[in-house]
């Protein structure tokens, strides 16, 4: 208590209202790169993405308004555009619950590790710091149907290889493994909430005579379930925003030099692809961004949720 | 471990009671096992996940010839294909403009990331909450949404074709780092920040002289974190040198490299490698660095 009072007299003297100036003066101060960044880069072409859409701006002569025209051609008029959402949304269905439940998979067995613990941690994680391009076109080495390591190993195990990145039924399958690879940063995020649990927990549920599944359903999961909220809504925006693997595996794997995107016959055409072919190969910026409108608009409905169901970023956690 | 217990709590004294050898070696055994099975699949598992890089090196040192076929060990170690990868493409160009691009990114994003984080964490003002919502925003905001409008700004610059785009931003703050800064900067004990307070330090004091010193392993992830996102950014840079052939960072010029200048797996993985290592040797080195920034985004999740 004693304490309490030393602590107070320091900030006594000045007056508390020049004194509040001087603080806000202050958190102004510390926050004006922010703010200045805030509206430069966020706010600015927010409002201009938004006003763009209902242009028929070309990227280079001024624009001209044409109401919804531009989402109009998006329902019905763009030819690839329903290609692209359905390969974006087979891999926001698909392969981000696959990566979540391989991650967390993985960080289970990495928890119950005794020896090399963390060793082994080192090494699932290492591929996830990987240069998306520099992964992307080994993996198409790799899982080149001719020459590429995977198939022979299948070969070896007597079974018949698909085409992979070239054929349009095993190409986003093969860009799952690639983000399966890669998936080291969700491991780490479950493993370290994993160590979290309580031991006492387990004790009493193992006394309670809960098997290894229950003491799962009933003790890791509730536990844990903020954390995979938090990895499944990060993975979701991921996903909606996939776009180098992709992009970089229909290149190498199509060995053409004209670009080719979608390759193998549009089946990784997605979304944000769709948006920059519009935008930067037929200047068509003012659909490309009503594209960015309503990319915007879903991404933003996961964030939403992220934000209300995780208490997750603690915002309300104030220093004293 | 499961089926040792009989399901029933009551069951349990009488096993307790009953000390068999015979029951205690096959209990032991049953552990070994496990541990035995639990080991081999991180065994397995730590394969998978280093084996495309050793997959990547080997290949990277076979000859023209042997890159076409299924051999998977050199029979001839043609060293010399990292030398050939600089002569076939400009690769010592997008060596340098990617090493540029992520240095000045990485020194501008610590230089104003640091203050937001510490106001957003550790001053108390009006709107805070709000503040740090936005950062979240940004954070999760996909850059597709306001790539257009961007590139239009920087084009009416004229600094589209170079990669200051990409890093001219990094001078107000980088969402990500400021998350991640704040995450850290909460878990510092405000007892000292009041002590240095008490003996007179103002905050940009208390900033630099206390708590800078204690944010050393928070600075190093968001640096290393900021570094290799540059690095690996492909993105950005296609947007904007994607035109000029001799703005292209590494990840561009590797995207293209294969099909444009006609060439064998074997130098493209050289090239891949090449693009690679610098994660890798690194990572060997401050892997407790990253591993702690990546706990530090997930665990208060």
């Amino acid at each position: 208590m004693s304490t309490h009072l030393v602590t107070e007299r320091p900030f006594a003297p000045a007056p508390l209202r020049a004194r509040r100036r001087r603080g806000r003066l202050r958190v102004l101060l510390f926050l004006a790169p922010g703010l200045v960044g805030f509206g430069v880069f966020l706010i600015y072409p927010l409002v201009m993405t938004v006003w763009l859409s209902f242009t028929n701006s070309n990227m280079f002569s001024q624009a001209g308004f044409v109401g919804l025209r531009n989402y109009r051609y998006l329902l019905d008029g763009d030819p690839q555009i329903w290609h692209a959402i359905r390969n974006t949304g087979w891999l926001v269905a698909i392969m981000v619950p696959a990566q979540v439940l391989f991650a967390l998979g993985v960080a289970m067995v990495t928890a119950r590790l005794k020896a090399g613990a963390s060793l082994f941690r080192t090494l699932f994680y290492l591929p996830a710091l990987a240069p998306p391009v520099a992964a992307t076109v080994a993996f198409v080495c790799m899982f080149n149907p001719n020459s590429g390591l995977v198939n022979r190993i299948l070969g070896l195990l007597g079974i018949h290889g698909p085409l992979w990145f070239n054929s349009p039924d095993w190409s986003k399958p093969a860009l799952t493994l690639l983000a399966l690879w890669g998936s080291g940063t969700m491991m780490v995020i479950f493993l370290a909430a994993l160590l979290e649990v309580p031991a006492e927990l387990y004790e009493a549920a193992e006394l309670d005579g809960a098997g290894s599944w229950h003491r799962f359903r009933y003790v890791t999961l509730p536990t844990i379930s903020p954390v995979v909220l938090f990895a499944t809504v990060t993975g979701v925006i991921a996903g909606l925003q996939y776009f180098t693997q992709a992009m970089v595996a229909s290149q190498v794997a199509n060995g053409n030099v004209q670009a080719s995107p979608g390759y193998p016959d549009g089946s990784t055409l997605t979304y944000p692809q769709q948006l920059y072919i519009a935008g930067f190969n037929q200047f068509h910026a003012g659909y490309a961004c009503a594209l960015a409108v309503v990319l915007f608009v879903v991404a933003m409905g996961f964030t939403v949720v992220l934000l209300r169901r995780a208490s997750g970023f603690d915002i309300e956690e104030s220093p004293r | 471990m499961t089926t040792t217990y009989v399901p029933q709590a009551p069951a349990r004294p009488t096993r307790a009671a009953s000390p068999h050898r015979a029951a205690r070696g096959r209990a032991g055994r049953r552990k070994t096992l496990i541990w035995i099975a639990e080991h081999a699949v991180a065994v397995g598992l730590a394969c998978a996940f280093v084996g495309p890089i050793v997959f990547i090196f080997l290949t990277s040192v076979m000859t023209d010839g042997q890159s076409l076929t299924t051999n998977l060990w050199p029979h001839h170690w043609q060293w010399s294909n990292y030398r050939t990868v600089f002569s076939t493409a400009p690769v010592g160009t997008w060596l340098a403009n990617t090493v540029v691009y992520a240095v000045a990114a990485t020194a501008a994003t610590l230089l104003s990331s640091v203050p937001i984080a510490y106001a957003l964490a550790r001053l108390r003002f009006r709107g805070r909450n709000a503040a740090f919502l936005c950062v979240i925003t940004m954070m999760m905001l996909p850059p597709q949404v306001l790539v257009i409008p961007m590139y239009l700004m920087w084009a009416r610059m004229h600094l589209t074709g170079t990669i200051w785009p990409l890093v001219i931003p990094s001078l107000f703050g980088d969402a990500f780092s400021v998350f991640l800064l704040r995450q850290f900067l909460l878990t510092v004990p405000e007892d000292y920040l009041n002590a240095a307070r008490i003996d007179g330090c103002g905050e940009l004091r208390v900033l630099t002289r206390v708590v800078l010193p204690m944010m050393r392993p928070a600075l190093v992830a968001v640096g290393l974190f900021s570094f290799f996102n540059a690095w690996n950014d492909y993105y950005g840079p296609l947007i904007y040198t994607g035109e000029t052939p001799a703005h292209w960072t590494l990840a561009v010029g590797l995207a293209t490299f294969k099909t444009s200048h006609a060439v064998q797996w074997n130098l493209t993985m050289a090239a891949t490698l090449i693009a690679m290592a610098p994660v890798i040797i690194v990572f060997f080195f401050a892997q407790k660095a990253f591993i702690e920034g990546v706990t530090l985004t997930g665990v208060k999740g």
